[in-house]
């Protein structure tokens, strides 16, 4: 008689590990999705306040396409078209591209907020000084815009550490996914999709926590 | 010295300035009077080129304030401003706002630029102050920090612009002599204000301004007891 064959298994604690793996590699695409994005974004938030009209007929349509589109339809879209132009790019790295410039495009409008933010008589009481544009620019708008749209940039990052579940969809396995193949294998996704939550929920719990604290610092 | 002649100011198609002259000598301290919108705020901007001129020969010391060649931040050094709103960097000590310039614009070492700062601070009598934020103090302490912050550029020339305008009441005298004060050192100061009493002790010329022409300048004895011009009788009869 053949011995039987059995396709599920119960949850065991190497899965545990498993998991634990997956929620860094959620972390690891996030940090440099987001680290990276925000960069460009505020790059962009610059040319948005500054390029005027020009700006307004270049950038500004470019990132409301990124920013209006579904994020699933951006990943599928790219992952399967960048080949078309030679760009091979496995499932991490078409993530990062995209997740960046989701947050670039996101992070653009706060950006601009936040130089919005510093009103101009203070930014000609910095030129009054001496202060190039520049100096202007890094030392009284970063710091002082930076602050009043802080709150709404840890809002943006915290999303896309979330919405980078969505690259799941592209076989690369962080939480989301890893979660997806253990439910396949235990059958059971109440438990599996609960720890995978509180996964997600001690990756961002700290950085609101911690943002907090520096908000309130601020506020003295 | 700085030297303005035949300065003309559109704000678009607006005539703000029409054809200023004026001469003011190293020690001098000129106060500038006139009604709202009459062009006096404005004539300081054009002074240290934070409002463009469309025909204008400003001269700071020889340096032609808007010709092209001009490093202004280098000559806005000479000219240290100070604004109706005192803009405080509010996410800095009041020692930071002082030292931030001179350590950034000057490229003073942190602790010289710190012990700049410390001292123009003593010197505006904020010397307990150093380490507050500017939340923290009052609107006649914050625009000292700004007449600070303005001094430990070392400028030649201090601008204020309608400096006590956005004060309460109680606390426009100690701005006013902090401002005082500087006169007696011997600063060269252009003073917009609508101070009365101070134009007429302080300053040794006073210049009325209406509707973007300088209609009378004078010894504040003249422009006070004997004003030539009809609009400055009339200007001086209302705020009286």
């Amino acid at each position: 008689m053949e011995p039987t064959v059995s396709f599920f298994s119960g949850f065991a604690p190497k899965d545990l590990l498993f998991l634990g793996e997956a929620a860094l590699r959620t972390m690891w695409i996030s940090v440099l999705s987001i680290s990276i994005g925000t960069l460009l974004g505020v790059v962009f938030g610059w040319i948005l306040y500054e390029g005027k009209w020009a700006a307004a007929l270049t950038v500004a349509p470019i990132l409301d396409i990124f920013r209006s589109v579904p994020l699933i339809i951006q990943l599928v879209l790219f992952y399967n078209f960048a080949p078309i132009v030679g760009l091979n790019l496995d499932p991490f790295a078409s993530g990062v591209v995209i997740l960046t410039i989701y947050t670039a495009s996101l992070v653009a409008n706060v950006a601009r907020g936040g130089i919005e933010a510093v009103e101009p008589p203070m930014r000609r009481a910095a030129r009054s000084l001496g202060m190039s544009y520049w100096q202007d620019l890094r030392h009284v708008v970063l710091p002082i815009g930076g602050r009043a749209v802080f709150p709404a940039w840890v809002g943006v990052a915290l999303g896309v550490m979330k919405d980078s579940a969505l690259v799941s969809v592209l076989g690369y396995v962080e939480l989301l996914k890893a979660s997806q193949i253990l439910i396949t294998r235990t059958q059971e996704p109440f438990l599996i999709l609960s720890i995978a939550g509180a996964f997600y929920f001690a990756l961002s719990y700290p950085i609101s926590r911690y943002a907090a604290s520096l908000e309130r610092k601020w506020a003295q | 010295m700085i030297e303005i002649h035949d300065l003309h100011k559109y704000f678009g198609s607006l005539h703000v300035l029409k054809g200023i002259n004026l001469n003011v000598e190293k020690g001098e301290v000129l106060s500038v009077i006139g009604a709202s919108g009459s062009g006096k705020s404005t004539l300081l901007y054009c002074i240290n080129g934070l409002e463009p001129v469309q025909q204008s020969n400003a001269v700071v010391d020889g340096t032609d304030v808007h010709a092209k060649g001009t490093d202004i931040n280098k000559l806005r050094q000479q000219l240290g401003m100070v604004f109706q709103q005192w803009n405080s960097f509010p996410h800095l000590t009041a020692l930071e706002n002082v030292a931030l310039a001179p350590k950034i614009v000057k490229g003073k070492s942190k602790a010289e630029a710190r012990e700049i700062a410390a001292q123009q601070l003593k010197h505006v009598g904020l010397g307990e102050k150093l380490d507050v934020y500017p939340s923290a103090l009052s609107g006649g302490q914050q625009q000292r920090l700004a007449i600070a912050r303005a001094l430990a550029m070392e400028p030649e020339y201090m601008l204020f612009d309608e400096a006590t305008s956005a004060l309460d009441p109680e606390l426009v005298g100690e701005v006013l002599e902090t401002m005082r004060m500087l006169a007696e050192e011997g600063m060269t100061m252009i003073c917009v204000t609508h101070e009365m009493g101070f134009a007429r002790d302080v300053s040794d010329r006073v210049a009325f301004f209406h509707q973007g022409v300088m209609e009378e300048i004078g010894p504040p004895e003249q422009i006070f007891g004997n004003p030539q011009s009809e609009h400055t009788q009339k200007f001086l009869a209302n705020v009286r």
